[in-house]
This record gives C-alpha cells, sequence and structure tokens, in this order.
C-alpha cells in the first residue's frame, strides 16, 4: 500500500530488486533439500507453524473422538483403553506439539525482522531445535506403531499428559507407551531450550542500529520472557523425565512408592513446569496481542513501560504458584494459603494488561479486519479464563472443583479462547508478510464467527458438568447423574470449531495460491517488519534499518509527529 | 455475569436432578459442614469476579463499539496517547485490594475445614484405594467394607462427625462426594486426613477424581448416611463373621478351593485374601465391582464368569468357572446378609 514510497533504509525498493534472482527454475528436489537444510530464521518459523497446524488438525481429532464418546451415557464408541490414550494423547499434542511449536514459530519468524537484523543469533542452533522438536512429535506418535513392546501391553500412552506417578512405574504401566512419552519429552524439551536460549541471546544482541532495549517492539519483550520461562521450567521437566526412566530401567525408586518413592515428588516436578508452561505460552499470546490492538485501533501501545513491567512481574510470579495444582493431594493448611496468595498475585499484572490494551483501544479508530476481531476475542475470553483462575485458586472452592470439568473448561479457555484466538489473529496479520497474499477477508469472517460461536457453546457449557460433579478423564458415565444433556451441547460446540478450522486451513491453501497480493505493508503498520518485501528476502533487509523510536515506520509516515519526543516528555 | 450464568444454569440442572434421583452430586446442594462453608465462600468469590467480569467486560465491548472507525471516516490518525501514571497506577492499585480481600475470606476458610478439631465423638475410619475399587476400616469396630461406606448422621443436639484417614495400596486415587466435602486424594506411602459430618441421612454419591487407569471412571462411590439406628444395626451386623447355612455349603467349599480366596476375605472362612474387597457381608451392598452394576443374582453370575464384560480391564480375572460352579458360588454370596 503506502509502504512503497517510504525511504525506508535498506527498504522496499532496494529489496525488491535483489529479491527476484531468488532459487527460480529448482527442481523440486532442490526446493526440498533447501528447507531440510536450512537454517532461515523464516524457513524455520514456517515449518514450526506448518508442523504445528498439521498436529492441531490431528489433535482436533482427538478431541472430536473424545466428543463423540461423551455424546450419549454409558456409550461404546470406543473402548476405556482407546479413551485413555486419546486424551493422553490429545493433551500432549495439544501442548508440546502444538502450541509450542507454534509460538516458537511465530517468534522465529518476526523476532529477526522485528529488530531489524538478519538472522537468529544462532541459526544452527535454531535448525537444531527445530528438528528435535519435531522428532519429539514423531517419537511420540510412533508409540502407536511401537508402544506395544516385548509385554504386548499398551500402544499409545495412557496415563494423562501429567502421568502422575506411580501409575508410570513399570508395575502399572507394562509395555513401552510411557517410554515414548518420557523419550518424546525429553527430545523436544531440548529444542525447546535451544529455541529459549537463541531468542534471548537475538534480543540482547542482535538488535539494529538505534533499537535500544526499550524500543523492542514488546513481541520481543514478551519472548524474552517466555523464553526465560522455558529455560527455568522445561529442564525441571526434562530432568522428571530422566528420573522415570531411571525409575523404569534402571531400578532407581524416585517415584517408585512401592520401594518408598513419592508420589508427591512427581507431582512437584510436573507443576514446577507445568504452571509456567501456561505462561510459557500465553505470553507469545500477548505478544501477538500487543502488535495486532494498536495496529487496528491506529494508536500507540498505552503504557509501554508499564507493560514490559507486568510482563516481567507476570514471569517471576509465575515461578512460585506451581502447588495450587496440588490442593487436594494433602499439604499443609500454610503452604495451601501461600499457594493461593501467590497465585492470586498474577492477576494483578493481568489486570494491567487488560486495562492497557482497553485504554489503547479508547480513542482509537478501530478497524474490524480479521486479526482485530480475533484480538478482541482474546480479550474477552482471556477475562473469563482469568476470573475462573481466580475463582481456582481459592483453595476451598478448589477441593471442589479440582480435576472436575470446571477446570477442563477453564484451561480451554485459556488455551483455545485466549491462545489459539492470538494465534489465529497473528496468523491473519502476519500471513500476508510470509507469503505476499493476503487471506480472504469472507473467509476470515467466517472462521472467526463459526470459531467464537462454537467455542462459547463447547466451553462456556463445560463448566456446569465440573459444578454438578463430572471428574475430568472418565471415558463414560451412567445415564442418571444429570449431564447427559450437558455434554452434548458441549461436543456439538467441538464440532462447529472443527468447521472452523477447516475454514481456516482451506483459507490458507486457497490464499497461498490465489490470494489478493498484499505489498509490504497492507496494514499500515509501524514496526519493522512492514519495511521490507513480502516475503522477505533471504537476507531480510538490503540496507541494516536504523530504529529512532518504538515505531520506525510512523516515524517516516509522520516525519512531522514523531514518537520519541512524545514519550521524552 | 458468567459466574451467576454458571451458578444459576447449575442450580437449575440440579434441581432437575434431585427431582428424578438421588444421584446429585452437585457442589452447590451442600449437606455437610465442610461442604457448605465452601459453598458459601463460593458465592462470595463468585460476586466479586462476576462484578469483576460486568465491570472489565462492559469497558471491552465499549470500548470495542465506541470506537470502531466509521464509514465516513476522513483517514487521519486518532491523537496518540503514550499513558498515564495516575490512571496506571489507579488500575494497579484496585486489583491490589481485591486480592487482598479474596485472599484473607480464603486463608481463613482454609484453616477452618482443615484444622478442625476432632471431637470425642468422632468416628474415626480409614479408606486405601485400590485399582478399581474402595476399602473401608473401622479400627475400633473391627469392621473392613468396600465401596459403599456407612456413616452416621451428625446433629447439633448429637455431633458425631467422621474422620478419614486416607491412603492408597497403588496409584493416585482422589475421593470426592460433591455434597459432603471437598476432595481429597489418596496418594501412596502417605496418610491424608478428610472429615465430614453429614446433616441429613440418605445416600450420597461421588466418585474417583484422579486418574488411577483403565476403570478410573467405574470407581464409583457410595456413602450411606445413617441414623444412630440405623448405624448401630449395621455396625453389628458387620462385626458378625460371614453367614454360614448348609444350603450353601457348596459354594462356600468352591469358593475356598478356587483361586477366589487368594484375593478375598470372609470373615469365619479360610479366605483371607487382600487384595480384592472383603466380602464378608457382600449381599448387604447394593452395587457390585464398586458401582459398576447392580448386585443382582443375574449381574453377579456374569460378574463371576467374565468381569470384564461388566468392567472391562478390572483387575478380576475370569477364573474360567463352569456354569454350575458359578451358580453356587453366587448363590453362597448372595446369603452373606
Amino acid at each position: 500500500m503506502a509502504g512503497g514510497s517510504i525511504p525506508v533504509p535498506g527498504g522496499l525498493g532496494s529489496a525488491a530488486d535483489v529479491a527476484a534472482t531468488e532459487a527460480d527454475g529448482a527442481t523440486w528436489l532442490e526446493h526440498l533439500h533447501s528447507w531440510v537444510v536450512t537454517v532461515d530464521h523464516k524457513k524455520l518459523g514456517v515449518m514450526y507453524v506448518l508442523y504445528a497446524l498439521l498436529f492441531l488438525v490431528v489433535g482436533g481429532i482427538e478431541a472430536l473422538i473424545i466428543r463423540i464418546q461423551l455424546f450419549f451415557p454409558d456409550n461404546h464408541f470406543v473402548s476405556a483403553e482407546t479413551f485413555n490414550r486419546v486424551f493422553t494423547m490429545h493433551g500432549t499434542t495439544m501442548i508440546f506439539f502444538v502450541a509450542m511449536p507454534i509460538v516458537f514459530g511465530f517468534g522465529n519468524y518476526l523476532m529477526p525482522l522485528m529488530l531489524g537484523v538478519r538472522d537468529m543469533a544462532f541459526p544452527r542452533l535454531n535448525a537444531f531445535s527445530f528438528w528435535m522438536s519435531a522428532f519429539g512429535g514423531l517419537l511420540l506418535y510412533y508409540s502407536f506403531i511401537g508402544g506395544v513392546g516385548l509385554q504386548g501391553a499398551g500402544s499409545a500412552p495412557d496415563v494423562g499428559w501429567w502421568a502422575y506417578a506411580p501409575l508410570t512405574s513399570r508395575a502399572f504401566s507394562r509395555g513401552h507407551s510411557t517410554d515414548y512419552w518420557a523419550l518424546a519429552l525429553i527430545v523436544s524439551g531440548f529444542g525447546s531450550i535451544g529455541a529459549a536460549i537463541n531468542f534471548i541471546a537475538t534480543a540482547f544482541c542482535m538488535r539494529c542500529k538505534g533499537m535500544t532495549l526499550f524500543r523492542m517492539p514488546l513481541f520481543v519483550w514478551l519472548y524474552v520472557v517466555s523464553s526465560g520461562l522455558v529455560l527455568v521450567a522445561v529442564s525441571p521437566l526434562t530432568a522428571a523425565q530422566v528420573m522415570l526412566t531411571i525409575d523404569r530401567y534402571l531400578g532407581g525408586h524416585f517415584f517408585d512408592t512401592q520401594a518408598g518413592g513419592s508420589a508427591v515428588v512427581w507431582a512437584h516436578f510436573f507443576w514446577i513446569f507445568g504452571h509456567p508452561e501456561v505462561y510459557v505460552l500465553v505470553l507469545p499470546a500477548f505478544a501477538i496481542i500487543n502488535e495486532v490492538v494498536p495496529v487496528f485501533s491506529r494508536k500507540a501501545i498505552f503504557g509501554y513501560p508499564a507493560m514490559v513491567a507486568a510482563s516481567v512481574g507476570i514471569g517471576f510470579v509465575s515461578l512460585g504458584v506451581w502447588a495450587h495444582h496440588m490442593f487436594t493431594i494433602g499439604m499443609t493448611s500454610i503452604s495451601n494459603a501461600f499457594f493461593v496468595l501467590s497465585t492470586m498475585l498474577v492477576g494483578i499484572p493481568t489486570g494491567i494488561k487488560i486495562f492497557n490494551w482497553i485504554a489503547t483501544m479508547w480513542g482509537g479508530k478501530i478497524r474490524y479486519r480479521t486479526p482485530m476481531l480475533f484480538a478482541v476475542g482474546f480479550l474477552v475470553q482471556f477475562l473469563i479464563a482469568g476470573l475462573t483462575g481466580i475463582i481456582l485458586s481459592v483453595a476451598p472452592f478448589n477441593w471442589q472443583l479440582h480435576n472436575s470439568y470446571f477446570v477442563i473448561a477453564h484451561f480451554h479457555y485459556v488455551i483455545v479462547g485466549a491462545i489459539l484466538f492470538a494465534i489465529f489473529s497473528g496468523i491473519y496479520y502476519w500471513f500476508p508478510k510470509v507469503t505476499g497474499r493476503m487471506l480472504d477477508e469472507r473467509l476470515g469472517k467466517w472462521n472467526f464467527w463459526l470459531f467464537v460461536i462454537g467455542f462459547h457453546v463447547c466451553f462456556d457449557v463445560m463448566h456446569i458438568p465440573g459444578v454438578l460433579g463430572m471428574p475430568r478423564s472418565i471415558y463414560t458415565y451412567e445415564a442418571d447423574r444429570g449431564w447427559t444433556g450437558l455434554n452434548q451441547i458441549v461436543s456439538v460446540g467441538a464440532i462447529i470449531q472443527g468447521i472452523a478450522i477447516a475454514i481456516l486451513v482451506y483459507n490458507m491453501i486457497h490464499s497461498a495460491l490465489k490470494g489478493q497480493e498484499a505489498g509490504p505493508d497492507p496494514w499500515d503498520a509501524w514496526t519493522l517488519e512492514w519495511a521490507t518485501n513480502s516475503p522477505p528476502p533471504p537476507y531480510n533487509f538490503a540496507i541494516e534499518p536504523v530504529a529512532r523510536s518504538r515505531r520506525p515506520l510512523w516515524d517516516l509516515k509522520h516525519p512531522n509527529d514523531p514518537d520519541e519526543p512524545l514519550e521524552e516528555g | 455475569m458468567l459466574s451467576a450464568a454458571v451458578a444459576l444454569a447449575a442450580a437449575g440442572a440440579q434441581r432437575a436432578v434431585a427431582l428424578t434421583s438421588n444421584t446429585n452430586t452437585s457442589i452447590f446442594s451442600p449437606e455437610s459442614t465442610p461442604s457448605r462453608s465452601i459453598y458459601e465462600l463460593s458465592l462470595f468469590v463468585l460476586a466479586v469476579t462476576g462484578g469483576i467480569f460486568v465491570v472489565v467486560g462492559g469497558l471491552i465491548v465499549y470500548a470495542a463499539v465506541r470506537f470502531r472507525e466509521r464509514p465516513d471516516d476522513d483517514g487521519s490518525e486518532p491523537p496518540q496517547i503514550f499513558g498515564s501514571n495516575q490512571i496506571e497506577l489507579s488500575w494497579t492499585i484496585i486489583p491490589v485490594l481485591i486480592v487482598v480481600v479474596l485472599f484473607l475470606a480464603t486463608a481463613r476458610m482454609i484453616f477452618a475445614i482443615q484444622d478442625a478439631p476432632k471431637p470425642a465423638a468422632a468416628l474415626e475410619m480409614s479408606a486405601i484405594g485400590h485399582q478399581f475399587w474402595w476399602e473401608f476400616r473401622y479400627p475400633a469396630l473391627h469392621i473392613t467394607t468396600a465401596n459403599e461406606l456407612h456413616i452416621p448422621v451428625s446433629t447439633d443436639a448429637d455431633p458425631r462427625p467422621t474422620f478419614m484417614k486416607l491412603t492408597s495400596a497403588d496409584v493416585i486415587h482422589s475421593f470426592w462426594v460433591p455434597r459432603l466435602a471437598g476432595k481429597v486424594d489418596l496418594v501412596p506411602n502417605r496418610i491424608n486426613e478428610l472429615w465430614m459430618d453429614p446433616h441429613t441421612p440418605g445416600l450420597y454419591v461421588g466418585q474417583c477424581a484422579q486418574f488411577c487407569g483403565v476403570e478410573h471412571a467405574k470407581m464409583l462411590l457410595r456413602v450411606y448416611v445413617d441414623t444412630p439406628e440405623q448405624f448401630a444395626a449395621w455396625v453389628k451386623q458387620e462385626q458378625q463373621p460371614g453367614a454360614q447355612s448348609p444350603a450353601s455349603a457348596a459354594g462356600r467349599r468352591e469358593f475356598e478351593s478356587q483361586a477366589c480366596m487368594n484375593c478375598h476375605a470372609i470373615a469365619g472362612t479360610a479366605a483371607h485374601g487382600q487384595f480384592g474387597p472383603d466380602l464378608t457381608h457382600f449381599a448387604s451392598r447394593k452395587t457390585l465391582a464398586s458401582g459398576a452394576a447392580d448386585n443382582t443374582t443375574e449381574n453377579l453370575e456374569r460378574w463371576i464368569e467374565d468381569p470384564d464384560s461388566i468392567k472391562p480391564g478390572s483387575l478380576m480375572p475370569s477364573m474360567h468357572l463352569t456354569p454350575d460352579q458359578v451358580r453356587e458360588i453366587t448363590a453362597y454370596l448372595n446369603t452373606l446378609q
């Protein structure tokens, strides 16, 4: 759009000239080879996202199997064993092989572009991290074939994605299914740690001229905090998996209660990972919202320093809340009270963020293109998810709600209603940058409205069976429990969401081939990724750009009203 | 609004359930002090979070609608505002105050429930979780039973709360009877505690709330709250050894000569097994296989013949008995009142 005439340093004109010579006339094998051996952050970012979307479809099908099974009481759509495998695989897949790679993909693609540099700090480590994550997913799914093992028991893991000891010990989990689960998480965990190191190093060491830490887009700040959490949180998970494997094969007794080990220690290890993990995923969602809301409201983000402080604050507090997953495991009253307080404290910086997003929209001129629709959906649903989180942090109330469908509804509100909505917002926002073509706006609106309706039909209603005493992880329930109608509504909502995701997949394929040409800056945005071509050339910027404020492209488009003097004043 | 809607819908659904059956497990129809205290705290928490939802949700919707771009817009950019310390400080302090209030209310309730003193009249018993059934022991009364828990009613005039110690023989389970108390996990190598003082006699159902393996869904739980007379009679009956009669002697011989006795105990016979439920008064129980089926002759024969046909994955094996053996054992078990 307007971008073509802007004299961005290293920007459009010069970049476009050089890019034209790229990889024409290569055979498909050469193309494939170039993707497999690439160390380019953009190609790796795209592979992360495509890999995650593939697993999103797999995990989504698993969710639909769960919902069909629970549609009728005493249903026999799948057996108890199969149901237990399916919900274990659904949880593990969605967290480790959808949510993690998709946020890493966004970070990989965008962070160097936003910082105005050529690549991540460690391109080879970047490729290594991606392939480790990818092999982790393959290893997990190979359990369907290889998990039978010598004793002939089990195929896919069936211990829940939290895999509480001692259900994972050899006495209760024969065959190799649990081993595939543990190894898949160890392998992908190394990938996550490598990616996190890379993000932190890139943000601190790889900024273009003029890009001080406090001029970095908030997107980058949130990835720094999220990556810090990955380093602190994924390491104990990896350690726990190693200990579990020692228990299973080398006669260790860390979690083997029959030999004096402790089931509670596993729970601590798992949730020391598991709770910060929620923030590992939600901070990148905040990152996307921090870019989308200002651009589509046509205003600068409200309270940038407070947003940075709140993000770092959430990061620190989130490391001290893990045992709120364990209020029923028998901790002392003092410990319970401590974790109630620490959990509630997270609400304060989170509240600051929500208020600042509202203030950013306040007085703006909001353009409701598809990315902004998803962003507003995010705001409402994240608010509700946060409030049910406060409800669950009230330990006595948690003694009733823990492990009920209320909890399932709550964390799907976080992971689907907030994180996935933000990711879809990001897909619609940056797809033109990545492919050079716009996603179809009409399909986008169908995608959004069907998803939002399906989401609320499914997950709003899902709170109620929890209140009525329905526990999670049950493969069936009796007809006289009063849960049937509610479960049927939930299942219908799940199917509507499935249709919405099918529309997204179709839209991405269709638009990548035949979509409208995007140009370098279709949204009239302000951060540096919009200063280069769409798609960007392999070297990103022909000339290194210079940042004079937080919104370099705003300064160029409004030379009489640049950002920095206002902020300094 | 959200929480109010949840509460309303739950209350409606709960009324529908309460009218048709005694399988109500709503946390909003408490019948015991801990569950009632939690219920009252939950109303307060729902009111606070509902209020926050109305205010903040209203602000989001207002901003989203009021500040949309109009069709006749001139295309100019709106005024750029970068922040305001006063405003940001105010929306930091208000959440801090809300957190303080919620925390104090919560902490008070944690201590009130978790550290409640045990009165001298309390009934002490213990629950042991197994894949996939419940073992209940009353050490002072010398009673061991399974799956259907009997406890006395507790009234203001005659307080008789039940204090339960919980542990597990294998993996983690969780004891959850929503109308009586919040759930507490049964963890191997560890003893947890829970108390309840049900005010109304009757049947209260619940089930295992921590995934524990294949048949986690069929690890159901029935709590009979008895009047003092009923409870005394039940205790007296449970303290008797297993009923013996010449008519069922063949079944008993069969039971004692098959592998049944390796896992099950029947007081007064050679059967002392510990892996499965104690069957001394099996015929007095309404259900079998931890609530998976009604305790009828037909179901029991099917269960002994092939446990997987009722509860696939149950740890009780099929012993490949002849139809006559199954009938005799069933007839014997049916005499164990």
